[in-house]
């Protein structure tokens, strides 16, 4: 008996017509889509995209070759040579390079590093014309922190409190 | 009128339902587009031209400047002569449809007959498409498609029997004048035949391989079934007669069911809005093409066995019982049969 009700209830389509009814419901909803090159979404003071190398308010590049964020990085994707800086003596590096395809963008480096040098920066809208341009040298990051070192400041002083 | 005119005149008549009909089916591509988007609680295309309105045309214009390229060891007579049938019979097909009193390309008395051989010779594009391709993928969706297009004809014919049997008559026109009355939506033939219209609408689903009955295409299982080795604008061929295929059986639902040009509002005394016009049956078909889409962007892909059993299990039985019920209803006069005037 019951199959015959529910052969005569499947005659009436009503498992269907609420399918039907779920997907008309979505059809007038607003949409989530974000229209990306013209609207972006917000993004947090900690997220983790392109780095950079940040110097002191006087000009001093900050990083001091402690070689801590080549130790930490577990995609062995930084290069650290350093030697004492001919002008003063103070050790300083030559060569910082991180290969951006080998970064897993895990923030470790900023982390582990003693003077707020190299840090992760929000910008992730970047890219690549020429093979070899994914290893970023230090004079490239040394720029990146110039550039961006209002925002970058700007995130880690939200971030302090939290710290 | 000399015969040069009258030629003339037919191949002007013709023009006049074959570019829009190509011009709508550039616009349902899009509209598809956006309507699945919608439900899918995104935008759709909206960067071709304002709202994306030019983005049927893009893709047109892609596809006729891409290589049609041919399987080495395929037929090229046949490879080519698919696209060809296929379409063929789907652009023919509107040749009988009433547009308006009086208004039809060619008004036969066996316009219905008419419509049940074009609209089954479509599946022979199909069938040669998947078999000259010499493509195993084509040529398991060549078979799907013939299996289930011929299964569901059956289906499809017995309800255009039952609308026979109340219109007592098979010309196109006469149908829809047999649904003429004056209580308005309910003298159309949708009432008498509730589970006819809604047969005959998913058997046009199917013929047309549209989703849920898809599987002649079912990219998941078998890529694009029959026209997996097509490119280009033999490609493009296929999908205009595919969506002029799916407008047909819009509009033809909306004439045999719905009451074709006839108001809904009939008898009822509404002023404007109880005339009968074209307008009504573009908006009909609007309706029913919109079902389409609303169709695929909610149904899951039926199996192959549930396919056919819903075509030779459940669509043919209940059709044969309502030709009787349809015969019985016009026997004793409980619906008016053939042609009644406007009172």
């Amino acid at each position: 008996m019951s199959r015959v009700i529910a052969y005569f209830k499947s005659l009436l389509l009503l498992e269907l017509l609420q399918g039907l009814w779920v997907t008309g419901k979505y059809f007038v909803k607003p949409k989530y889509t974000i229209q990306y090159p013209m609207e972006k979404i917000p993004k947090s003071n900690r997220f983790r995209g392109l780095h950079a190398l940040r110097r002191y308010p006087n000009g001093e590049e900050r990083c001091i070759a402690c070689k801590l964020c080549e130790a930490v990085c577990p995609a062995l994707a930084i290069t650290i040579d350093s030697e004492p800086r001919a002008s003063d003596g103070q050790r300083r590096t030559t060569r910082y390079d991180i290969d951006l395809f080998k970064c897993i963008f895990c923030g470790f480096c900023e982390e582990s590093c003693p003077v707020d040098s190299i840090v992760e920066t929000d910008v992730h809208e970047y890219h690549f014309e020429k093979r070899g341009e994914n290893i970023v040298t230090k004079l490239q990051l040394l720029a990146l922190g110039d550039r961006f070192e209002a925002d970058i400041a700007a995130a880690r002083a939200q971030d302090a409190a939290f710290r | 009128m000399s015969d040069l005119t009258l030629i003339a005149w037919t191949l002007l008549k013709i023009l006049l339902i074959a570019v829009p009909l190509i011009l709508s089916v550039a616009m349902y591509v899009y509209w598809e587009r956006k309507v699945i988007g919608w439900m899918h609680v995104r935008l759709g295309p909206n960067q071709v031209g304002p709202l994306g309105l030019a983005q049927a045309f893009a893709d047109v214009f892609k596809l006729l400047f891409k290589e049609i390229t041919v399987p080495d060891k395929a037929s090229k007579f046949l490879f080519y002569l698919a696209p060809i049938l296929a379409l063929a019979p789907a652009f023919a097909a509107w040749a009988v449809i009433p547009f308006d009193q009086g208004m039809a390309l060619a008004n036969i008395n066996a316009g219905l007959l008419y419509l049940l051989a074009m609209t089954s010779l479509g599946v022979y594009g199909i069938i040669l498409a998947g078999w000259a391709s010499n493509s195993k993928y084509a040529f398991l969706g060549a078979m799907r498609s013939a299996a289930q297009v011929v299964s569901y004809e059956i289906a499809m014919g017995m309800a255009l029997v039952s609308v026979l049997i109340l219109s007592g008559s098979l010309n196109m026109s006469d149908i829809v004048n047999a649904q003429a009355g004056s209580k308005g939506l309910f003298d159309w033939f949708w009432l008498p035949l509730l589970p006819m219209f809604v047969i005959y609408f998913v058997s046009g689903v199917a013929e047309t391989n549209r989703a849920p009955f898809d599987v002649a295409e079912g990219e998941s299982e078998i890529v694009a079934g029959f026209h997996v080795e097509y490119s280009g604008s033999a490609f493009a061929i296929f999908f205009l007669a595919e969506y002029a295929n799916m407008i047909l059986i819009a509009f033809l639902s909306s004439v045999l069911f719905l009451g074709g040009w006839l108001s809904p509002f009939q008898g009822w005394g509404l002023g404007v809005l109880s005339l009968g016009g074209w307008w009504w049956l573009f908006v009909k078909a609007f309706v029913m093409a919109f079902l389409f889409l609303w169709f695929r962007a909610t149904f899951p892909r039926y199996r192959y066995d549930q396919i056919m059993r819903l075509g030779w299990k459940v669509f043919i039985p209940i059709t044969i019982a309502w030709v009787f019920v349809a015969g019985c209803l016009a026997y004793f006069n409980l619906v008016t049969i053939g042609l009644d005037v406007l009172p």
